[in-house]
């Protein structure tokens, strides 16, 4: 298990460097002066900034030195927490990114804690009762998470349940620690939206693998040793056909840990996501890399654990490999 | 991700056979789709969409983007069956228009990720050594962007045109293609008639594209359907954030964004561009699912509890 561990912990490190040169050569491509965009210009007009202070930033950005030269000092400087400073609140980067993460955080909890209650029970109450009316609405409840897209689910439940029942506010946020009652309001409408095509993602994987497991020469010998067949299914079979379940809920939960951006704008949700999209619409560059670089690398480091979390439950994974 | 779904194709042997599969193709495909409600149900929403989208415009009597300042936010009637926007324009002709817009987009989108995925996984694969390793880490990397992220910077680089969203959509379904095709290739490589293709003195570009390649076509085939899918809700969702195409170009998204701020005067401009958009999702999603369970052994022998 160190081994694996070790092993699939230094596959994490190309990947995240490659990650890492391609939000650094953002920068590099954007269209336009990059001088003039961190000043926060939008039009390529050298002679509205004054030459000192132009030079200047031409040297703070280091953009005299060669470019990979530049990328290893951006690199240094990113390790340190060191994003530079957003064009649009003056302060420095990793500032505005931290006080958008905890919002972020909240809503993709809540939405994966949404998902699971769901998916993972109805999933295996599909696969016992294949065939019947239980397994088509659930098949039905699949086809509808992955179908409708989460805007327009969204927009709808906005109508039915702040303006037409009036229950729930339609935007906004509340921090926990200001009015635990209120964020739980704000939340829960964003947090259903966002958890509902993941939980058809997961409940389709549950009760598949669940049905798979059902079949497996193990469930057999079970039934023949005596067992009674509820005992089968809740302890051999579940705990089996959780593994899948892991997979996908790990995989889900790294997008859901970076937040989604429609759902987050379609909320007013101040989260990561919509500092994203602030962001690129104020073509705020460095907030735009700091953001990115954070979803990814949680991407890698989340699918790095879930790989751990894969391996430890299948023992075949971890010899095959390592 | 590849279980080598496709087991029952590569069983036949590809060249003695062709001719009679040639033959029963067209027929083996029509009796799938009689078959399977869900594909059959499937292809008639597609076949409706894709009618709107391109028969539709010329059968409404109102142009998209005709304003009637008398006629602002008029409930869905008789003379418009799906309302009114701010400027009394006809919503049914502007869903229609933003139809079109959505399928170019996303059968462009998923045919490009298709054209550049599947020969990269190919030709890297069977070449193998440090072309496919270094070919393998720059996929994980792009993997590790989640689709939309990836799309939304793509498309603010490149800037909103039909093209730049072929190639901010389809970016990241690339290595999805590679990895499908990479794994029949490594899986195909090694097995006889590969050998006796060899012995026969057929190259090695020969045998990639004439003797592997229409081993992968089955799984390819649902990926690109899903790839269509998404591809929809992928560019509603960026003219939605206003990344995507802007106005007077007419999208579903931004038919959206539009709806937003007037979902309480006006539910209809939210309901009907999101329904279209939804059912168009739909359809890809069940003739693809249908197709990926008929490729996959696993699902046909799966009965339920006995």
């Amino acid at each position: 298990m160190i081994r694996y561990t070790l092993l699939r912990a230094l596959q994490m490190i190309p990947t995240v460097l490659l990650v890492t040169v391609a939000v650094f050569v953002l920068i590099i491509i954007i269209p336009g002066d990059p001088v003039l965009s961190m000043l926060g210009y939008y039009a390529d007009d050298v002679t509205a900034v004054p030459h000192e202070i132009y030079d200047r930033m031409f040297r703070e950005l280091r953009l005299d030195r060669p470019v990979p030269i530049q990328y290893l000092y951006w690199l240094g400087d990113a390790l340190q927490g060191d994003f530079g400073k957003s064009v649009v609140f003056r302060v420095p980067v990793i500032d505005v990114v931290l006080s958008r993460v905890p919002a972020t955080l909240y809503l993709g909890t809540a939405s994966l804690l949404i998902a699971i209650v769901v998916a993972v029970p109805f999933g295996v109450w599909a696969a016992v009762k294949n065939d019947t009316w239980v397994d088509h609405l659930a098949s039905g409840f699949v086809l509808f998470g992955v179908a409708v897209p989460g805007f327009w689910f969204g927009m709808i439940v906005i109508l039915v349940f702040a303006i037409y029942l009036g229950w729930l506010p339609s935007i906004g946020y509340v921090a926990p620690q200001e009015d635990f009652l209120r964020f739980l309001k704000h939340l829960i409408m964003p947090a259903t939206v966002l958890g509902l095509d993941v939980a058809a993602n997961i409940l389709r994987f549950q009760r598949t693998d669940f049905l798979d497991q059902l079949h497996q020469d193990y469930v057999r010998t079970a039934r023949a040793k005596g067992l009674p067949g509820q005992l089968v299914i809740w302890k051999h079979v579940l705990k089996n056909s959780l593994i899948a379940t892991v997979t996908v809920v790990g995989l889900n939960t790294a997008r859901l840990l970076g937040g989604s951006t429609i759902i987050e704008t379609l909320f007013s949700y101040p989260g990561l996501s919509r500092l994203l999209i602030e962001a690129i619409y104020a073509r705020d560059f460095p907030v735009i890399q700091a953001v990115v670089l954070w979803m990814v690398v949680l991407v890698v480091i989340v699918n790095f654990f879930v790989d751990l979390i894969y391996a430890y439950l299948n023992p075949r994974i971890r010899y095959t490999t390592a | 991700m590849n279980a080598n779904p496709m087991d029952a194709a590569s069983n036949a042997e590809p060249t003695a056979a062709s001719a009679w599969r040639q033959e029963t193709l067209t027929r083996r495909v029509a009796g799938f789709f009689l078959r399977d409600r869900r594909a059959m149900v499937g292809m008639i929403l597609l076949v409706v969409m894709l009618f709107a989208a391109f028969v539709g415009p010329r059968l409404v009597p109102y142009e998209p983007d005709q304003p009637n300042v008398r006629n602002r936010f008029a409930a869905p009637s008789w003379s418009h069956w799906m309302g009114t926007d701010r400027s009394g324009r006809d919503l049914l002709s502007r869903v229609l228009a933003g139809a079109s817009v959505s399928f170019r987009v996303a059968i462009g989108a998923a045919l490009l990720a298709l054209l550049i995925g599947a020969p990269l996984g190919a030709v890297t694969s069977y070449i193998g050594g440090l072309v496919d390793d270094v070919t393998q880490r720059c996929m994980d990397a792009i993997i590790a962007f989640p689709a939309r992220l990836l799309a939304i910077v793509l498309v603010v680089l490149m800037g909103p045109s039909v093209v730049s969203l072929w190639f901010a959509i389809a970016f990241s379904s690339i290595p999805r293609y590679a990895r499908i095709v990479r794994g029949s290739v490594l899986d195909q490589k090694e097995r006889e008639y590969v050998e006796a293709a060899h012995a026969i003195g057929e190259g090695r570009l020969a045998i990639l594209f004439l003797y592997i390649l229409p081993n992968v076509l089955p799984p390819l085939a649902v990926q690109v359907t899903l790839d269509f899918a998404s591809a929809v809700t992928v560019e509603a969702s960026l003219s939605f954030l206003g990344l995507g195409l802007v106005p007077p170009t007419i999208s579903w998204g931004g038919l959206l964004n539009d709806a937003q701020q007037w979902l309480e005067e006006a539910p209809w401009l939210a309901i009907f561009p999101g329904a279209a958009l939804a059912l168009t999702v739909l359809s890809f999603v069940l003739i693809g699912d249908a197709i990926r369970d008929h490729l996959d052994p696993r699902t046909r022998r799966r009965g339920g509890l006995r």
